[in-house]
């Protein structure tokens, strides 16, 4: 009991089912399950890049991805260009959404490695070249996703749906690699203390080209499945989820501080994120309220989350 | 060693900012002139002032997340309650710099993660400012309007207000004692708790002179703008930290350049439209601003080897 109390996902969890009872205590026992499935689709999506940035924010204290929605916005754009439409393409479509991102990742580091510039600045120059190019390829033309793959990134599967399976999957890989992998190790040791880690053999700077790497590839995959699911890819797509993918990691109970990492956390601040806009819509606070109770949630998590480590 | 030598390191934004201002001269000279400098930074001003604003929360080891919004939110103020109630309107503007203060010295109270707060900060001051203007518009305060269009002689406002937010800066951060102490902040605060400071108080002036730099910046803006919205200063929080990162700036160790932030946040409006000079489309404006930053950090990147190996 005591250790399941001390788990730091937990909370992001508790958090989440509290707000989803008082959404259904308002609007009764039948929305229940559309709610739920609602949150289930747009969680995932926040919980895939939520991943990508808990892996950076691991590796300690300075080391950020700025440039996640502007790789989803590029992914998203280049890869529906390269379908056009056309069926049978998703394939093609995807493979393009993942070379982006592996592209913009190793940019992203190269910039870091090379220029020794901080993540946070190297990773915000990268975005703004990245935006430009989106802007360039995107030419105000909205192109529609194949049919095929927009039933798939809006359907379900034993009726769950299909992105949120997508995350959840992607969410075990993560969690495995971290708690039994031997790579998920070598990330918390840096994390912890580089230049110990360093020493103990283990390759420091690989390892934090992989972090980059991996989160870059995470949200070349969520600019993917989120343009098919919207129906095609609008610049701001990713505006929101600079914010949100920082958010849910510090909900999730991932320290800021980095070494330690929580996955379950993640998808729990997901859900919660999204559970607590759409309660507030449906007790009819206007979008500048909802705003700002969000806001104090964040910080007031922070301010507990802080308390009850100092207190440890 | 009491030799007083430049380095180059310490040269580099005014040498970045005058190759990209000789570039546009050289393609179009019609710039060069009162109108045309004016044209060139006039919108500059504000975002001149939230990159100050940046660079002392950035002295001090934290990062603000939360400038755009909060410039933003300001200018929602000015246009509407400080034009309609201009009492009720300078209130509440001091009550968003004493709000700013609050948070520093709860940031340094708790040990918070500054980046995690001011990004919480962001979504408060980007709601409060839904709230006061669901939709843009408003109008500008008469006086703000005739301040921002006043033509002094010899020199255009745009260059004689960037001239004079340089220099106050300058004194402020660099000369006064006061600022001495600051950015001792982000050196070493625990010598500065020795030295018989209290430090939560410290840090509550910090974050409390950045939130007066962002009611400028706000004011200027609608100043211009005649008008604003909820976000129309969102772009200002990225461009607020290149600024001072371009201007010689370092996220750590209290190591600013007050002159060198108003110089990043001049070169970076160049970069955009000496695109437009060279007649490239402006979905390249962003892209530009990014690639300046990237060889600006490169340039220094020499400079500081060269500096390591004399």
């Amino acid at each position: 009991m005591q250790s399941l109390i001390s788990r730091p996902w937990l909370w992001a969890w508790l958090a989440a089912i509290a707000v989803f009872a008082l959404s259904i205590a308002l609007s009764g026992a039948s929305q229940a399950g559309g709610l739920l499935y609602a949150a289930l689709s747009f969680g995932a999506f926040a919980a895939i890049v939520g991943i990508g940035q808990m892996l950076v924010i691991t590796l300690g204290p300075g080391n950020i991805d700025l440039s996640i929605p502007a790789v989803m916005t590029l992914a998203g754009t280049l890869a529906l260009k390269a379908m056009d439409g056309a069926p049978g393409t998703a394939l093609l479509g995807l493979g393009v959404a993942l070379l982006v991102g592996l592209g913009c990742g190793a940019a992203n580091f190269a910039l870091i490695r090379l220029l020794r510039l901080p993540p946070i600045i190297a990773t915000l120059a990268a975005s703004l070249l990245y935006q430009s190019l989106a802007i360039w390829s995107n030419r105000g033309l909205r192109i529609k996703p194949p049919a095929a793959l927009a039933d798939f990134a809006t359907g379900r599967t034993l009726g769950v749906p299909n992105v949120a399976l997508i995350g959840v999957l992607l969410a075990l890989v993560v969690w495995w690699l971290l708690e039994r992998g031997l790579w998920g190790r070598w990330l918390l040791a840096t994390g912890q203390n580089p230049r110990a880690a360093r020493l103990a053999g283990v390759p420091v700077e690989r390892v934090r080209a992989s972090a980059y790497l991996s989160v870059a590839l995470l949200a070349g995959l969520t600019g993917f499945l989120l343009a098919s699911f919207s129906g095609g890819a609008a610049l701001n797509m990713g505006q929101q989820y600079l914010l949100l993918s920082i958010a849910v990691v510090v909900i999730g109970g991932t320290s800021i501080a980095g070494g330690f990492s929580n996955v379950p956390g993640v998808w729990g601040a997901a859900l919660f994120m999204f559970l607590v806009v759409s309660m507030l819509n449906a007790y009819g606070f206007d979008a500048g309220a909802r705003m700002m109770l969000t806001g104090m949630i964040i910080i007031g998590i922070v301010i507990a989350a802080n308390a009850r480590r100092r207190r440890a | 060693m009491t030799r007083h030598s430049i380095s180059p390191r310490k040269l580099l934004p005014l040498i970045s900012f005058s190759v990209l201002l000789i570039a546009t001269f050289a393609l179009q000279e019609r710039a060069m002139s009162y109108l045309g400098l004016n044209l060139l930074f006039n919108l500059t001003i504000p975002i001149a002032l939230a990159t100050i604003g940046q660079l002392l929360i950035i002295m001090v080891n934290d990062i603000d997340l939360s400038v755009g919004a909060f410039v933003s939110l300001v200018a929602c103020v000015v246009s509407t309650l400080l034009v309609q109630h201009p009492w009720l309107g300078w209130l509440a503007l001091a009550g968003l710099v004493l709000a700013y203060a609050a948070l520093g010295a709860l940031i340094h109270r708790f040990e918070l993660p500054a980046i995690v707060v001011t990004l919480g900060m962001s979504f408060i001051w980007g709601g409060l400012a839904l709230v006061i203007m669901p939709a843009p518009g408003g109008t500008s305060p008469e006086w703000l309007r005739a301040l921002m269009t006043v033509k002094p002689p010899l020199a255009p406002m745009a260059v004689v207000a960037a001239l004079l937010i340089a220099a106050a800066a300058h004194l402020l951060i660099m000369r006064s004692g006061i600022g001495t102490v600051l950015r001792g902040l982000g050196g070493n605060s625990r010598s500065v708790a020795r030295a018989g400071w209290r430090l939560s108080g410290l840090y509550a002036l910090t974050y409390g002179l950045a939130g007066v730099f962002g009611v400028l910046a706000g004011l200027t803006l609608v100043g211009l703008y005649t008008s604003s919205g909820a976000s129309v200063a969102s772009s200002y929080t990225l461009l607020s930290i290149a600024g001072v990162i371009l201007g010689g700036g370092e996220f750590i160790g209290g190591r600013v350049s007050p002159i060198g932030a108003v110089l990043g946040a001049l070169t970076l409006s160049l970069a955009g439209s000496l695109l437009a000079f060279m007649h490239i489309s402006p979905d390249w404006q962003i892209g530009a601003q990014g690639a300046v930053l990237i060889l600006v950090l490169a340039a220094r990147l020499l400079f500081t080897r060269r500096e390591a190996l004399l």
